[in-house]
């Protein structure tokens, strides 16, 4: 009982990590019908930048709020340098870009920091909270993540659903040419897009990176996880985001618990075989329709 | 819509009429095939045997590109996880020679079956995938399959891995010149047959249904099978080679199979000019070649032993960024418009008919 207990609590924490990948994954696909498999080692790149400042001596919250605007920023360089020339060709050439770009961070955060895997700070204290009498696999940290993951998706709906800016920007997304002819300034928009995102990958890496063996491929498996996630989610909504990672989360978790580890990513891919065989569309999707 | 890649219809080329090699499209590609086949005994006798060893991985990288230039240059499908089927047909050679003692054709021809196995299990939901949905699928495989080979680690090995043997060279030619023989004739009857399946209905049928799916199922085609089709091919190609690399290395464990070789598979393929079949040879050559130039540069710059492994990684992700914006035809496009440029300027203006390039310049 108590090793259920402790497994479904852990799944919940990562299925939020996983969430907040995702809805980074969803922020881009609504954007401009790309994924981004470069996302996770983007948020590699920044949690390696997070760890260098510091070694200097930068207070935690101050690299904490750096790395989100350095995410920020390179979100919105990638978009503009790697992906605009690929607008209007085939649906492959982005998926060969983005991975391409996912191979070269790799690349560079092993140059420059080496292959050893070292460890990363969390912000709240990792041993398990106490309830009654006993011990459960629930920390201070797990409770940060479960918040932090929150107010993301809380301030990502309220920009969309209440403000005008996040209105001009489902409207880019969804009707570009109409938008455009409106006054609306759909590349930029598109740019902002990937700008969200980059922010949303780097705060999943900050909040991998304590609990796993940071090193420069630390992300690859919570990329697919979080790819798992916004499939199931539909890859559209950011509610079907949070939705999918927590059961891709826990799914992932019970596999780990009562299988092994090793066997987490066929589970991942059993689920996502599943997902894509029943429901292709996803959860929360609107009826399909596509454009001959 | 616009066409998926590269464009992969090949238009009959001047130098094949100039030539006179036959228009018979399977006596063509024996007769390239047995010029090659010349030129590699020619090559591989004049070799040490180390050079030999390398030739023969060059061909078994053809292999596994040939399967996936198919898939994505002429079906439109991608797959980022070819490494997971390279390792499957590995691990099925490996076991049946660890178990008993068949002749290497039956252990090839089961690792073709085995990995075109998992390329069914894989295909069947593939089908109704458009682009990133399969690539996704696939990325997951490349990732899921190497920790199964951990977890029963008495079967296949654990860290330690299956060791493979290959079967000893008739008379006095040495091991590893008969080792780079038996993967080029593998290479070569691979090329000769997948050029001839390109040609035939299935291959037309193929490109239909990368162009447009709903004319391709309007004229007859059923979708769903050829997608299957191609996929399994494509993943029987890669059981061949993943067998051909087992026994180039001698044991077979899953360090040989991370994610990053299904990436450099791709980086190769992308270089090499999707969907083309002779351009397999130029990103073969880079898959090879590629991590020893990069161990000699990271060596002139000073970057450490450690950083070696990470430059061909940076390299290979730079080559598939540059290419897919700047020629995404790779070297055999861009060889081939250089060629068509040559023969119309030494024909002259106005002489022949013009021909319609689908190859975006």
């Amino acid at each position: 009982m108590s090793l259920f207990v402790n497994v479904t609590l852990n799944g919940l924490a990562n299925g939020m990590i996983f969430a907040a990948l995702a809805l980074a994954l969803v922020l881009i696909f609504r954007a401009t019908r790309i994924v981004n498999f470069a996302q996770g080692a983007m948020g590699m790149m920044t949690t390696f930048i997070a760890s260098s400042l510091l070694g200097r001596g930068v207070g935690y919250w101050w690299a904490f709020l750096a790395v989100l605007v350095i995410g920020f920023v390179l979100g919105a360089l990638v978009e503009r340098v790697l992906i605009r020339p690929l607008q209007g060709k085939s649906e492959l050439n982005p998926v060969i870009v983005t991975i391409g770009l996912l191979v070269v961070l790799e690349g560079l955060a092993g140059t420059i920091y080496g292959n050893s895997s070292r460890g990363f700070p969390a912000a709240y204290s990792q041993s398990g909270l106490t309830v009654g009498h006993t011990k459960i696999a629930f920390s201070h940290f797990d409770v940060f993540i479960l918040v932090a993951v929150l107010v993301l998706m809380t301030g990502t709906l309220v920009l969309f659903r209440a403000t005008s800016l996040g209105l001009r920007m489902r409207a880019s997304a969804f009707a570009g040419e109409i938008s455009r002819l409106l006054g609306v300034r759909v590349g930029v928009l598109l740019t902002l897009g990937w700008a969200l995102a980059g922010v949303a990958g780097s705060l999943s890496g900050l909040l991998v990176a304590p609990t796993s063996s940071f090193g420069p491929y630390f992300m690859d498996l919570v990329l697919v996880y979080a790819f798992t996630a916004a499939v199931i989610g539909g890859l559209e909504s950011p509610v079907g985001a949070l939705i999918g990672g927590l059961i891709t989360g826990l799914s992932i978790s019970y596999v780990g618990g009562y299988l092994g580890s090793g066997l987490q990513p066929l589970g991942a891919l059993v689920l996502l075989m599943v997902a894509l065989m029943a429901r292709p569309e996803g959860i929360f999707a609107r009826p399909p329709a596509r454009r001959v | 819509m616009t066409p998926p890649v590269p464009s992969g219809s090949w238009p009959r080329a001047p130098w094949v009429r100039r030539l006179r090699l036959p228009t018979q499209p399977l006596a063509r590609h024996l007769v390239l095939a047995l010029c090659g086949a010349a030129i590699l005994y020619a090559v591989t006798s004049s070799l040490s045997p180390y050079n030999d060893f390398e030739v023969g991985e060059i061909a078994l990288y053809v292999i596994a590109l040939a399967g996936l230039s198919l898939l994505t240059g002429l079906n439109g499908q991608i797959s980022l996880g070819h490494g997971a089927f390279m390792a499957v047909g590995a691990y099925s050679a490996a076991l049946l020679m660890t178990h008993t003692h068949l002749n290497l054709l039956i252990e090839l021809v089961a690792a073709i079956g085995a990995a075109g196995l998992l390329g069914l299990v894989i295909g069947i939901p593939a089908t109704r995938l458009k682009g990133p949905y399969l690539a996704g699928m696939t990325l997951l495989l490349a990732l899921a399959l190497p920790p199964i080979a951990d977890k029963w680690s008495t079967t296949f090995g654990g860290d330690q891995g299956l060791t493979t043997t290959v079967p000893s060279a008739p008379g006095s030619i040495n091991p590893e010149e008969w080792l780079a023989w038996i993967q080029i004739v593998g290479a070569l009857i691979t090329l000769v047959l997948l050029a001839n399946l390109l040609r035939s209905r299935y291959g037309r049928s193929f490109r239909a249904v990368r162009d447009d799916e709903i004319a391709a199922s309007l004229a007859g085609i059923h979708v769903a099978r050829t997608k299957v089709i191609a996929f399994v091919i494509s993943a029987a190609c890669a059981g061949l080679a993943g067998a051909f690399l087992g026994l180039s290395t001698g044991v077979v464990n899953t360090g040989e199979f991370p994610l990053t070789l299904s990436i450099q598979l791709l980086a190769a393929m992308v270089l090499g000019g999707t969907g083309t079949l002779m351009g397999m040879w130029w990103g073969a050559v880079l898959l090879v070649y590629l991590p020893q130039w990069s161990t000699s540069l990271s060596g002139d710059f000073n970057l450490g032993s450690g950083a070696s492994a990470y430059l061909a990684t940076i390299i290979f992700g730079v080559v598939l960024i540059v290419v897919m914006i700047a020629a995404p035809t790779g070297i055999q496009g861009g060889l081939r418009w250089a060629w068509r440029r040559v023969w119309s300027l030494r024909s002259g203006p106005g002489d022949g008919t013009p021909t319609v390039s689908r190859h975006p310049a």
